[in-house]
């Protein structure tokens, strides 16, 4: 009773405070514009299936693939496992979800074996992290903070592994004869310790185990929302959310689109838009929600940045700090703008005092980038949203640009060229 | 070839309605390189015996390059006279040699109130051939190693990777990949508005970085399908100082040598 109900004020305590940080989440969230409507629910379910669930574009990357698809795949199996733990904590029973037979033994035992796979594969991220010189892990917008990071989250799921391994092993001494689920890994572990081990210290094995493999998800269910690990709740809603339009399509601004032809002609029938404060983006509330929760689901793998063929030439622009840049300007801005309303300002913003201009006018606009991120972030549309603030309300395109923006409007063609030599090309053909 | 080029207004005119608009480009009109891109593809039009028209004098930018460079004011000005032409001619098919009119054509300009089938010219070229509509002569590039650079917005922004593939495969000339191919491809350097403006500072140009890897295939043509990576790479081979045993050439203008045009 008294494991009850000290379970029962852990959990309690993770869950407040786990829902006060969504509550925060969620009032930054609000401060965003609108992107576009959730729709076509069966497709974005494939989508998942395949990106998400499949883990089919972080193979592009075969080897490091590999080792994440296998961690994702077995948090997803040891999850399952934890939410009996919870109700076992609760209720004061041991693997009450037992009942459920050849079932139980697949998950349990599946469980088991990944524990063993996620361990190994986290030693070999960390091998990977101390003695490889890996490029995409380094760049100017990774703090040491992010390293930092990265080694807490590292460490913290080797512990979760060692501990899952560890309650097994203890169940399975304890229970020797009796024992409900499978434990491949842990019977064969077991074979060697149970000589030595007292049925106490087996029961004491399995008592600390448990109790620190569920703390530790209690604390690494805290810890996460204000770590780049974050990526592990959000980016299944990411790509579940992702743009389903071909790479190559930029969204439309119908509000310009209207004035234009309000401008054309004053009696055009057009729909009534919504007014907008400013064209573009400029700082944090200027962005849409989905790119806010890419900025949230953003692990900083780089993947983005390592292809991206301005990054590669040496020039300033790295599709991974734009976000990590839109992240921390919310972190800064959003209780602000939450306390204050709309017309809060610091005398700071997302464009110039994150994210320089140099940065947005080198983007080749390759998706190269948004190829390649495992869970859709789509960098681009963003980097054109804040091209469209430069342009269209602080007339700051480079000259060569507005030479061209010139051109088009006399000529109808980027070059000075005249419309009436559009047939030169086609004589004496 | 004596070609007598089909133009929009004369074919109304005589009350004709070609089947396909061909959109020639502010490329394929102005620029001295891609000019002969576009009469390399009228020939084959002619060849084939194509029913379809251009624009001519009507034709004007249709946003593209405003809109990338973060111009959405100037792109739906000339979107709306865009619009208004197709409206006028009733256009339903575009075929067009630019990957950037392509993509704008066919995802963005929906939402401005024009829809209908657009095609790249390698996707059209490729579907004469598997029809064996299109009969391509293969002793011509016999000496040559071709390899093919993707064009972002072919590629990764629509998907296409095999249709210009096909195409050069028609050739049955040695064909290779460079290790960065279809959606892994680099950028040639020229997208985003990039093509008029002068690159921001770094350690490299990116055409450069992607000519030398083309020209590590040890290929002797470089194949495009796009007037700015013609742009980009040419300048490529060109920095590198290899014009005399490299050639960049549109597969557009390979068909239409295989075929004697």
């Amino acid at each position: 009773m008294t494991k009850q109900i000290i379970f029962s004020a852990i959990l309690l305590i993770t869950l407040c405070t786990f829902a006060w940080t969504i509550r925060r989440l969620a009032r930054f969230f609000k401060l965003t514009q609108p992107a576009f409507p959730v729709k076509d629910i069966g497709k974005r379910m494939a989508l998942t299936l395949r990106v998400a669930f499949g883990q089919s574009k972080i193979f592009r990357w075969p080897f490091a693939g590999l080792f994440h698809a296998l961690v994702f795949w077995g948090f997803i199996v040891i999850t399952l496992g934890s939410i009996e733990m919870v109700i076992d904590g609760l209720s004061g029973t041991e693997r009450i979800m037992g009942f459920l037979g050849p079932v139980y033994d697949v998950v349990i035992g599946s469980g088991d074996v990944f524990a063993a796979i996620v361990l190994i594969s986290i030693l070999v991220f960390i091998i990977r992290r101390v003695f490889h010189n890996i490029k995409r892990f380094k760049g100017t917008e990774i703090k040491r903070i992010s390293t930092i990071d990265a080694y807490i989250a590292l460490t913290m799921i080797l512990f979760l592994m060692i501990s899952l391994l560890g309650m097994n092993i203890g169940y399975v001494i304890l229970h020797d004869k009796d024992i409900t689920g499978v434990y491949p890994v842990s019977q064969w572990l077991a074979g060697y310790f149970a000589p030595k081990m007292s049925n106490n210290a087996a029961g004491t094995l399995f008592e600390v185990s448990w109790w620190v493999h569920i703390i530790l998800i209690f604390i690494f269910a805290n810890i996460l929302p204000y770590s780049k690990h974050f990526h592990v709740f959000t980016s299944i809603p990411n790509v579940f959310l992702s743009r389903l339009e071909p790479l190559g399509y930029l969204p439309n601004m119908e509000n310009v689109m209207n004035e234009v032809r309000l401008m054309i002609n004053p009696e055009a029938s057009v729909a009534e838009s919504p007014v907008v404060s400013r064209f573009g983006v400029k700082d944090a509330e200027d962005v849409n929600w989905k790119n806010y929760l890419d900025s949230l689901a953003c692990t900083e793998c780089g993947r983005c940045t390592a292809v991206c063929p301005a990054n590669i030439t040496g020039k300033k622009l790295s599709p991974r700090k734009i976000f990590i840049d839109l992240r921390a300007r919310m972190k800064e801005k959003g209780p602000g703008l939450v306390k204050n309303g709309k017309e809060f300002t610091d005398n700071k913003s997302l464009l110039r005092d994150y994210i320089t201009e140099e940065e947005l006018w080198a983007c080749t606009t390759c998706n190269a980038c948004a190829q390649e991120c495992p869970i859709n972030i789509n960098h681009p549309t963003l980097i054109m949203d804040m091209r469209r603030y430069l342009v269209m309300e602080e007339a700051a395109a480079p000259a060569e640009l507005n030479m061209m923006f010139t051109n088009i409007e006399n000529n109808g063609a980027p070059w000075q060229r005249s419309q009436d030599d559009r047939l030169l090309w086609a004589e004496g053909l | 070839m004596n070609i007598k080029l089909p133009i929009m207004s004369d074919l109304q005119a005589q009350n004709k309605q070609p089947e396909y608009l061909y959109w020639v480009g502010c490329a394929g009109a102005f620029d001295d390189r891609y000019q002969k891109v576009a009469r390399a593809f009228t020939r084959i039009l002619h060849h084939l015996g194509i029913d379809y028209a251009v624009l001519g004098k009507e034709e004007t930018c249709n946003g593209d390059p405003a809109r990338r460079a973060g111009n959405e004011m100037l792109f739906h000005l000339q979107a709306s006279m865009v619009v208004e032409t197709f409206e006028r001619y009733d256009i339903k098919k575009i075929i067009t040699t630019c990957p950037h009119c392509y993509n704008t054509f066919k995802n963005e300009y929906p939402d401005v109130g024009w829809s209908g089938e657009v095609i790249h010219h390698s996707q059209f070229l490729q579907e004469l051939i598997e029809k064996n509509k299109l009969k391509v002569p293969d002793n011509i590039f016999n000496e040559d190693k071709i390899v093919f650079h993707d064009p972002c917005y072919l590629g990764r922004a629509n998907d296409e990777y095999e249709a210009p593939r096909k195409v050069i495969d028609a050739l049955k000339t040695e064909r290779v990949e460079m290790p960065r191919n279809k959606s892994f491809a680099l950028c040639c350097g020229a997208g985003g508005a990039q093509m008029f403006k002068e690159a921001e500072p770094g350690n490299k140009e990116i055409y450069a970085e992607r000519t030398e890897e083309a020209l590590a295939t040890g290929a002797s043509i470089i194949a495009t399908a796009c007037p700015f990576c013609m742009t980009m790479l040419t300048d490529g081979i060109k920095y590198q100082n290899r014009e005399e045993d490299v050639k960049n050439l549109d597969i557009a203008e390979m068909i239409a040598n295989a075929l004697g045009l």
